[in-house]
């Protein structure tokens, strides 16, 4: 793939032309990628969740928050699907909106953890020097924290809502998307086709946006998917630990912190948000791993 | 010259440079991140009757805690504090958090290493499975038990298990009482059990997946197809020659793991009522303590920073190929 990809931009052939990454090759990825039994799984799963979370946001389900002491603590059925807590709150209504809030604060977190980072990352694997240097004692100085405690300890400092959470986990991932993005860098800088795009007198910023970046997207939409997951272990842990999305506010972690005491009684309140955690975070694994192994070369998929 | 650019050039010190840098960057942003905290201790202690306060009683009160000074002075003077062993005090029990610090982490590394025990009584028997057939039945349902394993989050699992288990079975070890390994072993080990098993099997999906990734590398290594050749018997074959060698990423992943597990023990600490690290914390941040919060967080990456740091060089001692690198 690389040795072609040098030998068109020797040529002239492909200067203007296609990226390096082989055209025919792409559409087939995502077909490997969702066609296997995972890929079939989590993009099953990953819609189940799109639907409740986008009832919550339309206003389809009942009311997350409208409390009704007669009706408390009832159990699965007609009056509701998933039962009602302890003031009288439809837990169907909390779990959607549980899951709107964890994908909102995972999407928001993810994205702003993902420019920045994979920007660093990249800048200081292509250019070297005392960039590279600054930008790893930035993520060793990160790393040095363990992920839930450096969020923990920024989301206590800040004032508490879903932005803020957000801004937190992001700060948490940046290290890691900088790592991620970095490694491949090293490898592709010295690849035939980008000595050759050097050799033709592109400049390196151009040659890094039409050579590097776009042969490195595989991996970046592996990490991405992955990041999801954990943003939303990680917003669901900070809200259980009371640090998180603020109540009233439905966050599937405070779900499963209020119904602690009540589980015996009303174990509802437990099963459904801790169902609903699991079946968004196992969709996005599932989804990360068939792109794996569908981009993944070494991977044997093709 | 050349002498000290040789030693500077070796892995070995400058692993330990790294070390020093990033620590450093740490007791930084510790302290910044700390700092900017809305309400500040005269708040924290007074609530809103801070607002009552004379300017000059604010300004007293400034000076005892030390805040009226530039922040670059605060943190020098911290830092000095920190390295000569004082980490300040707790100002709702007054009692040292050099004295806290002391009492939780026994606790917290107990319960660290509980579960890396678990982890790998789990996790390396899993990932042998798992390699035992690849692709086939076996291996699959290893694969996807991992990925279910990976995908509960410790605190969903903590609840449920310390709810049901504890209410089905009657059995509430947890709730009588915190006692130490050195008071009460038996009991101690009983209220360790419960966390230890959860953050074990958090801790063991990763290290079924590296097992699983090294036996199978190690198992195409020609060494193992000339002991194969001349005729070593299987299961000397497989600890010996595979096991022994697939173990080598298994130990440098578990070390990385360390750090996680400080994480949930965050979690799992608070959910089982243990008076580790990770609840020092939590109380802090609830009850606005700076002192003890800065310190213990400190206290937490230092030593994050150097088991990462004896990982690294315990494997470069156990595997000769790195010392290259």
């Amino acid at each position: 793939m690389s040795a072609q990809a040098g030998t068109d931009a020797l040529t002239g052939g492909s200067t203007d032309g296609p990226t390096p990454t082989p055209r025919p090759g792409r559409g087939h990825a995502w077909r490997r990628a969702f066609l296997t039994p995972a890929g079939v799984v989590g993009l099953v799963l990953m819609a189940l969740v799109l639907l409740l979370a986008g009832m919550a946001v339309t206003g389809l389900t009942a009311s997350p928050s409208a409390q009704d002491v007669g009706r408390s603590l009832l159990g699965p059925g007609a009056q509701g699907w998933f039962g009602t807590d302890q003031f009288g709150r439809d837990v169907f209504a909390r779990v959607a909106s549980g899951l709107a809030n964890s994908l909102r604060v995972a999407v928001v977190s993810v994205a702003v953890s993902g420019v920045v980072g994979i920007s660093l990352g990249v800048l200081a694997g292509y250019y070297r020097g005392w960039a590279d240097r600054l930008v790893g004692i930035v993520n060793n100085v990160l790393f040095a924290f363990p992920s839930l405690l450096l969020a923990l300890a920024l989301a206590a400092t800040l004032e508490r809502s879903w932005v803020t959470v957000s801004v937190a986990i992001a700060v948490v991932y940046v290290p890691i998307f900088a790592r991620v993005a970095r490694a491949p860098v090293l490898g592709l800088r010295e690849a035939e086709y980008v000595v050759a795009s050097d050799a033709i007198g592109r400049s390196r910023l151009s040659t890094l946006v039409r050579h590097v970046v776009p042969n490195m997207t595989g991996i970046l939409v592996v990490q991405t998917t992955l990041s999801l997951s954990w943003a939303i272990l990680t917003e669901a842990s900070l809200s259980f630990l009371g640090f998180g999305t603020p109540p009233p506010a439905a966050s599937l972690g405070g779900m499963v912190y209020e119904a602690q005491t009540l589980a015996v009684i009303a174990p509802w309140m437990l099963a459904f948000p801790g169902i609903a955690l699991v079946v968004v975070v196992v969709a996005l694994n599932l989804l990360g791993d068939a792109l794996r192994s569908a981009l993944d070369p070494r991977s044997g998929g093709r | 010259m050349t002498a000290l650019r040789t030693l500077l050039g070796h892995p070995v010190p400058r692993r330990l440079g790294e070390a020093v840098v990033t620590l450093l960057g740490v007791s930084v942003l510790t302290f910044v991140v700390l700092r900017v905290v809305p309400g500040d201790q005269i708040t924290a202690q007074y609530g809103i009757a801070a607002g009552e306060l004379s300017p000059d009683q604010i300004a007293d009160l400034e000076a005892y805690y030390g805040i009226d000074q530039p922040l670059p002075v605060q943190f020098l003077s911290w830092l000095g504090g920190v390295l000569t062993g004082n980490l300040g005090v707790s100002a709702n029990s007054g009692v040292s958090v050099a004295e806290l610090t002391a009492q939780a982490l026994p606790n917290t590394i107990e319960l660290a290493v509980l579960s890396i025990l678990v982890g790998l009584a789990l996790g390396v028997p899993g990932g042998m499975l798992a390699a035992s057939r690849p692709g086939r039945a076996r291996d699959n349902a290893t694969q996807a038990g991992s990925l279910l394993a990976l995908s509960v989050p410790s605190f969903l699992l903590a609840t449920a298990v310390a709810t049901f288990l504890a209410n089905r079975l009657g059995w509430y070890p947890n709730g009588e009482g915190y006692r130490t390994l050195l008071e009460d072993p038996w009991l101690n080990l009983q209220q360790m059990l419960l966390p230890a098993l959860v953050l074990g099997i958090s801790i063991a999906s990763p290290v079924l997946q590296t097992t699983r990734t090294a036996i199978l590398g190690v198992r195409a290594e020609d060494y193992v197809r000339t002991a194969q050749a001349k005729g070593v018997p299987a299961r000397r074959l497989q600890v010996r020659h595979v096991l022994r060698n697939a173990l080598i990423p298994v130990v440098t992943m578990t070390g990385l793991q360390f750090g996680f597990l400080l994480s949930g023990a965050l979690v799992a600490e608070q959910i089982f009522a243990i008076p580790g690290i990770g609840r020092q914390v939590l109380l802090g941040l609830g009850q606005q303590e700076y002192a003890l919060v800065q310190s213990t967080t400190l206290v937490i990456a230092v030593m994050f920073v150097l088991v990462n740091l004896l990982t690294d060089l315990v494997y470069r001692l156990v595997d000769p190929r790195v010392r290259v690198a």
